[in-house]
């Protein structure tokens, strides 16, 4: 199976170990990802923020180099997810006043969760696990966009997703229940307000311990990188002692697949998984 | 006890905010859903329905500089729950985009974060998370906040040296270029 694929700019910038996790599951999976050829920023969540007309046009020149190639169209960032979600809707209903050429939408567009989580690629995850990772109890972490707001993100249930949670499941993984799923770790203001952003993350490591999670996982890079890098302040700030390493969810399914990257991709991390994933026995694919 | 002073509706603040956004401010019952499920709501000066009411009243200089409009981090739970089907997060958007066109706004920090995202965008095509991060410390003049943070970023070889760059580097410009409309 051929997909376009949009890795947007943390893809190939700070969440570089996503996208070589990716790359990895879609390997295994046998799903041939195709670069969306020249792709440009989004404009993420600054490009609305100051002008809206130029956050559809950056969104709609993808949009067009996605419809040309034609196929599903897998972005793992949720920020550019719903952009590009949010485009693909305004080129429907009036495509010449964006772009210079017919737009029928032919470009379905998926988030990991979802375009992993479907009959005929969940049987074939199953049969890929040649480690089990029973006995990682994790809370699945969907955050904003990836979901809200439905009529953009055509979410069915976002208020409770369940994507992640059965993707989890196929690799063994015991998802913890907690009712955090969906709420914000305060996005964009991580530079501008990193009190904000600790504090709302700080309420996830809370919810998660409470939940008996020994780790967040997410798939979303905005996500990681503000629960990941922030946590040892956090933990300062409040005096609690959390040590909860965020994963990707690729990492995981990588990791249960037995790719000997993985061991790579934790040193990239601000909270070291080693600790938890040798207690756990499941290191050893290091290779 | 100072008397309480009649609020004069002007209804023009009302007409040019819903123009701009498309969105229909009017149909605001004040039910509070969106205050209740907003997650930055502690720490805003005005709740995300007060701002409904005061657009509806007409008292533009409360609202265009209150901090609420920009610490409105986006997330959506307000649009997705609103029973009247107003895209709050939206009207934010609408509402910071005044505020700076009136040269008021609160968060000067959140301004220049997403000039600076912005600029690296028109630059390179894609964002240059280096650059952006080395023009918004010098802009707002938030040094070393965060110093920490961005060693371990290094360390880890997180931040890339080099700006990427794309064919279309002039299709981008000409979308900057091109004069503001709204939707
Ligand atoms: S949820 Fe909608 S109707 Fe209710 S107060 Fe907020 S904006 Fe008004
Ligand atoms: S979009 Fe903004 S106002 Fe609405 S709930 Fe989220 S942070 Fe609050």
């Amino acid at each position: 199976m051929e997909v376009s694929y949009y890795p947007g700019c943390s893809l190939h910038g700070m969440a570089g170990e996503y996208d070589e996790s990716i790359q990895s599951v879609c390997r295994t999976l046998d799903v041939a990802l195709k670069e969306l050829p020249d792709w440009n920023c989004c404009g993420a969540s600054s490009a609305h923020f100051v002008d809206d007309a130029l956050a559809v046009r950056l969104t709609a020149r993808n949009m067009a180099i996605a419809e040309r190639a034609g196929r599903e169209l897998l972005v793992p960032c949720a920020a550019c997810f719903q952009r590009l979600k949010h485009a693909d809707k305004e080129l429907k209903e009036d495509a010449a006043h964006w772009i210079d050429e017919p737009y029928e939408g032919r470009a379905e567009i998926y988030h990991v969760n979802d375009f992993f989580d479907r009959p005929e690629l969940l049987d074939i995850i199953k049969q890929k696990v040649t480690m089990s990772l029973a006995g990682l109890a994790v809370v699945p972490y969907y955050g904003c966009l990836s979901q809200r707001p439905p009529k953009v993100t055509d979410a069915e249930q976002p208020e409770n997703p369940i994507s992640m949670d059965r993707l989890l499941r196929a690799i063994g993984v015991e998802v913890r229940p907690w009712s955090y799923k969906t709420d914000c770790c305060g996005a964009s203001l991580t530079l501008t307000r990193p009190d904000l952003v600790r504090k709302l993350s700080g309420s996830l490591f809370e919810a998660a311990g409470e939940a008996g999670a020994e780790c967040v996982v997410t798939d979303c890079p905005l996500c990681q990188s503000n629960l990941d890098t922030l946590q040892a302040e956090i933990q300062a700030e409040r005096g609690a002692s959390c040590h909860l390493p965020v994963f990707y969810v690729t990492e995981l399914m990588a990791l249960a697949f037995g790719d000997g990257q993985t061991t790579r991709w934790w040193k990239k991390h601000f909270v070291d998984p080693t600790p938890l994933l040798q207690e756990k026995g499941l290191l050893h694919v290091c290779r | 006890m100072p008397e309480s002073q009649a609020i004069q509706p002007h209804f023009a603040f009302l007409a040019a905010v819903e123009t701009r956004s498309g969105e229909s401010v009017s149909r605001c019952y004040q039910c509070r859903k969106c205050t209740n499920g907003c997650p930055l709501n502690f720490a805003m000066d005005v709740m995300p329905n007060q701002v409904m009411r005061m657009v509806q009243l007409g008292l533009e200089d409360e609202v265009l500089r209150s901090k609420t409009i920009w610490l409105c981090a986006s997330c959506q739970t307000c649009t997705t729950r609103c029973p009247n089907d107003i895209d709050i997060a939206h009207l934010m958007d609408s509402l910071r985009q005044l505020s700076r066109e009136a040269g008021v706004a609160a968060e000067q920090k959140i301004v220049k974060f997403h000039d600076a995202f912005l600029d690296s965008v028109r630059r390179h095509g894609r964002l240059f998370e280096l650059g952006m991060v080395g023009q918004y410390k010098l802009t707002s003049l938030d040094l070393f906040s965060g110093t920490k943070t961005g060693i371990g970023l290094l360390k880890r070889g997180k931040l890339k040296f080099l700006p990427p760059g794309i064919k279309g580097k002039r299709e981008i410009r000409d979308m900057f270029k091109k004069k503001k409309e709204t939707q």
